[in-house]
């Protein structure tokens, strides 16, 4: 029971991290129907970021997350600017290929700048170990911290997608870009916001997982980031909620499978999830079933 | 038309017998050696990849784990069984078919990205199953496989694979690749059964990676699970298309142009990504169709030669 909570803890804290890596996948999925292949590197240079913060320019924790998330989301909005807007009329295919190309662009910009080497992440926080039920279980404040941040977070999204004018618009463009240029929605600026916000957030991801894993490398961010877009496919390819369950559900499944089984087949478990869902309910476990239309 | 078809196997002999000749008296250095089989291995993946990816319009992103299959059956078959290196690539290509077909099946349903995501996926679980499988060495792989390819055999493969798809591409079933490339939901209408066209494409070219794979395993004599990474099927991917969706001399050509480019900038490492990775978006953003686009470079084009009669 004891190994039990503490593998829940574990997996929530991780999930909590592919949930909001996830968001930024279906967000954008949901805006321009691209997958957005660069989004684990936007995390990668988020963490960077948040590492620089921290070191070099001294901030606090929570302020060394803004930087990282304005850099990210500055970030997201120019790849969108140069690599996707020229080709939002393009075959899909061609769309694709060019994610692929922008994320290694990345990767391999990140292994010159910043060198191949892990770097330790900084504890800005201090690590304080709670013990609950009689010592059996421990929780660690960064366990905390993550999940308040991403919670946070997800109660903040909700609130800019539900609640205001431009929430209101990236609705509407995603629901049906023609219509919502006609009613004079400036749908360019509106994508980039999407991909400003999705960036932003998968900063934080960032600079939580360096947090969780206490170092950072140029190719951090490839792992987490595919596996997210499983959390994301998962829940729902551009359903805000189901991207939120998927990554908490992925995360805990994760734990469990190396806690219980084997670390070596996490990733295998992983990907065979994906493979399932794709043949079983393609629509992910909250989205609707859709026939097509001939 | 039959000159034509003598002239190209002359040429194609020739080829064959000058490098031999090269190979044979060390006027090719043993660095440079390695690039030219290097150069028939990639040219395998891509021509194979093209099919899938240029002629079918199926995005796929595991072309490695097939290439992993390939290696891994042939190496065990002819390491650890002593069976003869001829029916070990087979075997490799025919497992790599087999998989193929049974990844194919359920993700073909699927449609452009999730397709490729599937197909990654597949990837990935191929390659962590090798992890875990202590027979073929776990995450250390296989060591000392006999250093059993040669030029015959890479000279032999490699026209094997250009012209099975060639003809392949030319023929009832090709053309039905095709017309699911341009407008599937045409096809269909126009009696196509997508589903089987887009498997046995999708098989064919997991056929032909399997031999790639074997041909690798037995000339650089280790093959690790981290060998057969999502890198490699970006590498064939790039191939592609730089070359062209839909060419297969494009795909040829830019599989010569990557390897060599690969050999001169070695020193460079990641640079040598980043420019690749640049070239790949760019060459997206302004030709999205590829270099060559589907066009083909034919003799005609070389010698601009008229030709007699009907072509």
């Amino acid at each position: 029971m004891e190994t039990f909570i503490a593998q829940l803890l574990n997996g929530l804290s991780l999930g909590s991290i592919y949930a909001l890596i996830a968001l930024g996948y279906t967000m954008v999925y949901g805006i321009i129907q691209l997958i957005n292949f660069a989004h684990g590197e936007v995390l990668m240079i988020g963490a960077f970021a948040g590492f620089y913060a921290i070191t070099k320019l001294k901030l606090n924790f929570f302020l060394a997350l803004i930087f990282a998330m304005v850099v990210s989301a500055l970030l997201g909005i120019i790849i969108e600017l140069a690599a996707y807007r020229p080709l939002r009329n393009s075959p899909r295919l061609a769309a694709l290929i060019t994610a692929i190309g922008v994320s290694l662009f990345l990767q391999n910009g990140g292994l010159v700048v910043f060198g191949a080497d892990y770097v330790s992440f900084p504890q800005a926080v201090n690590k304080v170990t709670y013990k609950l039920l009689g010592g059996s279980v421990t929780v660690t404040s960064h366990q905390i911290l993550i999940l308040i941040v991403t919670i946070v977070m997800m109660l903040v999204l909700q609130y800019i997608v539900l609640k205001t004018k431009t929430g209101k618009a990236m609705r509407a463009v995603s629901f049906d870009k023609d219509a919502a240029l006609l009613m004079g929605i400036n749908v360019d600026s509106v994508i980039s916001i999407t991909f400003a916000i999705g960036s932003a957030l998968a900063a934080v991801a960032g600079v939580l997982l360096g947090m969780y894993y206490q170092t950072i490398y140029p190719l951090m961010g490839t792992m987490p980031g595919l596996k997210a877009f499983v959390a994301a496919v998962l829940g729902g390819i551009g359903i805000i909620p189901g991207a939120m369950a998927g990554g908490f559900l992925l995360g805990i499944i994760e734990t469990f499978v190396s806690g219980y089984w084997s670390t070596t087949y996490r990733d295998v478990v992983v990907f065979g999830l994906l493979i399932v869902i794709l043949i079983v309910k393609p629509a992910g476990l909250l989205g609707k079933d859709t026939r097509e239309k001939v | 038309m039959k000159h034509k078809n003598i002239l190209i196997g002359i040429l194609l002999i020739a080829l064959y017998l000058a490098v031999y000749a090269a190979i044979g008296t060390g006027l090719i250095a043993p660095y440079y050696q390695v690039n030219l089989y290097l150069m028939g291995i990639n040219i395998i993946a891509a021509v194979s990849l093209n099919l899938i990816v240029g002629f079918t319009g199926q995005l796929a992103l595991g072309h490695a784990g097939f290439m992993a299959v390939g290696a891994y059956v042939s190496a065990v078959l002819t390491l650890k069984l002593g069976q003869p290196f001829l029916p070990a690539i087979l075997a490799g290509a025919v497992c790599a078919f087999v998989i193929g077909i049974i990844i194919g099946l359920p993700t073909l349903r699927l449609t452009g990205d999730y397709l490729a995501i599937a197909t990654l996926g597949f990837g990935e679980i191929i390659r962590g199953l090798l992890v875990n499988i202590d027979y073929v060495g776990g995450a250390a792989g296989i060591n000392g496989i006999p250093k059993l390819t040669n030029w015959t055999w890479l000279y032999l493969f490699t026209l094997l694979t250009v012209f099975s798809i060639k003809n392949f591409v030319n023929s009832t079933h090709g053309r039905a690749c095709i017309a699911i490339r341009d407008n599937e939901l045409a096809a269909e209408t126009m009696g196509i059964n997508t589903t089987y066209y887009k498997v046995l494409a999708f098989s064919i070219g997991a056929f032909f990676a399997g031999i790639a794979g074997a041909l690798y395993a037995h000339y650089f004599f280790l093959i690790q699970p981290a060998t057969f990474s999502f890198m490699k099927s970006f590498d064939a991917l790039v191939m592609v298309v730089f070359g062209g969706l839909g060419s297969i001399t494009g795909s040829i050509i830019a599989a010569m142009a990557v390897t060599f480019m690969n050999a001169a900038l070695i020193n460079f490492g990641s640079l040598r990504m980043i420019i690749y990775a640049l070239l790949l978006v760019i060459i997206m953003v302004f030709r999205p169709q590829g270099l060559m686009g589907t066009k083909e470079f034919t003799l005609k084009h070389l010698f601009r030669v008229k030709e007699g009669g009907s072509s």
